[in-house]
C-alpha cells in the first residue's frame, strides 16, 4: 500500500457561442437626465459579472464613468431581444451589441458638444469623462453634463441602440463543414494528485491551468471564473454523482450528503494564467470563457491517475472504489 | 404563538407555529432576503445566523427557540449603511459570485476571527467546511477571510 503521485495534462478549444438560426443580441441605451447611462438587455447576471463588463465597454466608448452606467437586465417586458445567457456568449454578444448602441450615444455627445464648445466634431476626444478640443488644453466639457444638455437645450433624445448577429451558418452537404461559432478559446490544464492504493481516495495536489481568452475585459472577474470552474470540474472528476442510487428513485441522492460538492479543506494551490490573443470579431478581442473553464481539469486528473497508477479510468467520478477496482484488475 | 427577539438590533414581534423554523420566519414572515434556503438540513450553509452570537443553521432552529435572544445576520453587520471591514474584504477580493452562499461565508468568517483574530489555514478550512460554494471555487473567500485576519 503506498500513495502514489501522478500528472497529468489536458487541452481544450472551446466555441463562443451557438448556431441556432442566428444568435441575437439587442441592447438599448437610454440617457438619464443627469447624464448616466442605463443600458438594458436581457443577458442575466449570475455572479459570472456581466453588469460589470457591459458597463465598462458602456463606457469606455462613451466617456461616461464606469459607476455612473446602470445595466438593468431580467425584465423581460421591457428588455429588448436576446437569445440568452448561455453557449459562454454574454461577453462576446451582448459585448458587440453594447459598442455599437454606445457609438451612438458617442456621436450624440460629440455633435453636441461641438455646439457646447464651438468646434467641429471631427476636432474633439473623449477621455477622462470629459470632451476636449485636441490640442487645448483648458477646452473641455464633462461627458455627463453634455448628455444632460443634449436632453434640456438642444432637444436631441439621447438613446443608442445596438444589433449583433452571428448569422446561421448551413452546413455543406457535400463537406460537412460549416462556421457554427464567431471563435474558439483555448485552454490547458495541468493536474498533480496522489492516489491512496489503500484507501482508493484521490487527492489533487496543484493544479495549473491556462486560459487564452482574447481579451480579458476585466482579469479579476475572468481569473474569478477559472477558479470556480476549475473547483466545480473537480467534484465533476472526484466525487459529484447520482449513481448508484440512479435510476433506482427509491434511493434517490436528495441531499448534499449524497451529491458530495468540493468544500473550502479539498481546494489545491491552483496557478491560473490568462493569455489574450484577440479575436477580431469579439468586443476588444474578447472570447467566451464562462464553460470551457469547468472542462479541462476532469481529463487532466483522469491522466494523473493514471500516470499516477497506470490505470485509466474512463467513467467519472472517480470515486475511491472505483480506483480499488482499477487497481485489483490490473494486479497492481 | 407571539415570540419577540432583537433582528439585528431591531426588537421584532411575530406570531409563529411551534413547527416554524427560523429561516421560514426570516424569510417569509419577515421578508429577509440575505437568509437563503439552500438545502433545509443543515449541508448547504446558506442559511446560517448567528444566535446570541453563535453560528446557528436557521434551518435547523425553531424559530420560538429564540425567543428573547439575539438574531443576527449578515445585514447586521453593517453600521450606518457601510460595509464592516470584513465585509469589504469579501469585496475586494471578488469572494462572491452569485451571493447565494455568502452571507453563510461572511457569518461563519465573522463567528471564527471574533473567537480567532489570526487563525491558521487548517482552521479558516475547518470553519468553511460546513458552507457550500457552486461559484467562486472557495479560493477568493479563503482570502477575504485571511485578509480580514490579524497578521
Ligand atoms: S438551508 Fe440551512 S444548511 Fe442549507
Ligand atoms: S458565490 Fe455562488 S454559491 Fe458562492
Amino acid at each position: 500500500m503506498a500513495k502514489l503521485r501522478g500528472r497529468g495534462i489536458a487541452a481544450i478549444n472551446y466555441p463562443t457561442g451557438m448556431n441556432l438560426g442566428g444568435d441575437p443580441s439587442q441592447v438599448v441605451i437610454v440617457a438619464q437626465p443627469d447624464g448616466r447611462l442605463v443600458v438594458n438587455v436581457a443577458s442575466v447576471e449570475l455572479g459570472q459579472g456581466i453588469k460589470t463588463v457591459l458597463a465598462q465597454i458602456a463606457s469606455e466608448i462613451t466617456g461616461v464613468p464606469v459607476e455612473d452606467i446602470e445595466v438593468r437586465f431580467g425584465d423581460t417586458e421591457s428588455a429588448p431581444h436576446d437569445t440568452g445567457t448561455f453557449a459562454s456568449r454574454s461577453t462576446h454578444r451582448m459585448g458587440n451589441a453594447v459598442i455599437k448602441a454606445s457609438e451612438e450615444i458617442r456621436e450624440i455627445v460629440l455633435n453636441t458638444a461641438a455646439k457646447m464648445l464651438e468646434a467641429s466634431p471631427n476636432d474633439l476626444e473623449i477621455r477622462e469623462g470629459r470632451v476636449w478640443v485636441k490640442g487645448v488644453t483648458d477646452k473641455s466639457v464633462e461627458v455627463k453634463q453634455v448628455i444632460s444638455q443634449a436632453q434640456f437645450t438642444y432637444n436631441t433624445p439621447v438613446v443608442g441602440k445596438g444589433f449583433y448577429v452571428k448569422p446561421k451558418s448551413s452546413v455543406d452537404p457535400e463537406t460537412g463543414a460549416s462556421d457554427p461559432h464567431s471563435t474558439m478559446a483555448h485552454g490547458c490544464t495541468v493536474a498533480e494528485v496522489e492516489v491512496d492504493t489503500e484507501t482508493g481516495f484521490v487527492t489533487v495536489l496543484k493544479v495549473y491551468t491556462v486560459y487564452e481568452v482574447g481579451k480579458a475585459i476585466n482579469p479579476q472577474l475572468v481569473e474569478s471564473q477559472i477558479i470556480g470552474g476549475i473547483v466545480m470540474g473537480m467534484g465533476a472528476a472526484l466525487t459529484e454523482t447520482v449513481y448508484p442510487r440512479y435510476p433506482v428513485l427509491d434511493f434517490q441522492t436528495t441531499s448534499f450528503r449524497d451529491y458530495v460538492l468540493p468544500t473550502a479543506g479539498d481546494i489545491p494551490e491552483i496557478v491560473a494564467k490568462i493569455v489574450e490573443s484577440p479575436t477580431p470579431t469579439g468586443p476588444f478581442g474578447a472570447k467566451g470563457v464562462g464553460e470551457m473553464v469547468v472542462n479541462s481539469i476532469a481529463p487532466a486528473i483522469v491522466n494523473a491517475v493514471y500516470d499516477a497508477i497506470g490505470v485509466q479510468i474512463t467513467d467519472l467520478p472517480i470515486t475511491p472504489e472505483k480506483v480499488l477496482k482499477a487497481l485489483k484488475k490490473s494486479g497492481r | 404563538m407571539m415570540i419577540r427577539f432583537y433582528l439585528d438590533g431591531q426588537l421584532v414581534e411575530v406570531d409563529v407555529k411551534p413547527t416554524d423554523t427560523l429561516l421560514k420566519v426570516l424569510v417569509d414572515k419577515l421578508g429577509l432576503t440575505s437568509v437563503h434556503y439552500g438545502c433545509g438540513e443543515g449541508s448547504c450553509g446558506a442559511c446560517m445566523v448567528l444566535v446570541d452570537d453563535k453560528l446557528r443553521y436557521s434551518c435547523l432552529t425553531f424559530a420560538a427557540s429564540v425567543n428573547d435572544k439575539k438574531v443576527t445576520t449578515v445585514a447586521g453587520l453593517l453600521s450606518d449603511h457601510e460595509l464592516s471591514p470584513l465585509q469589504k474584504k469579501f469585496v475586494e477580493n471578488n469572494a462572491a459570485q452569485c451571493g447565494y452562499c455568502t452571507p453563510g461565508m461572511v457569518l461563519v468568517a465573522k463567528a471564527l476571527l471574533d473567537k480567532n483574530p489570526s487563525p491558521s489555514d487548517e482552521e479558516i478550512f475547518d470553519a468553511l467546511a460546513g458552507n457550500l460554494c457552486r461559484c467562486t471555487g472557495y479560493v477568493p473567500i479563503v482570502k477575504a477571510v485571511k485578509s480580514a485576519a490579524r497578521r
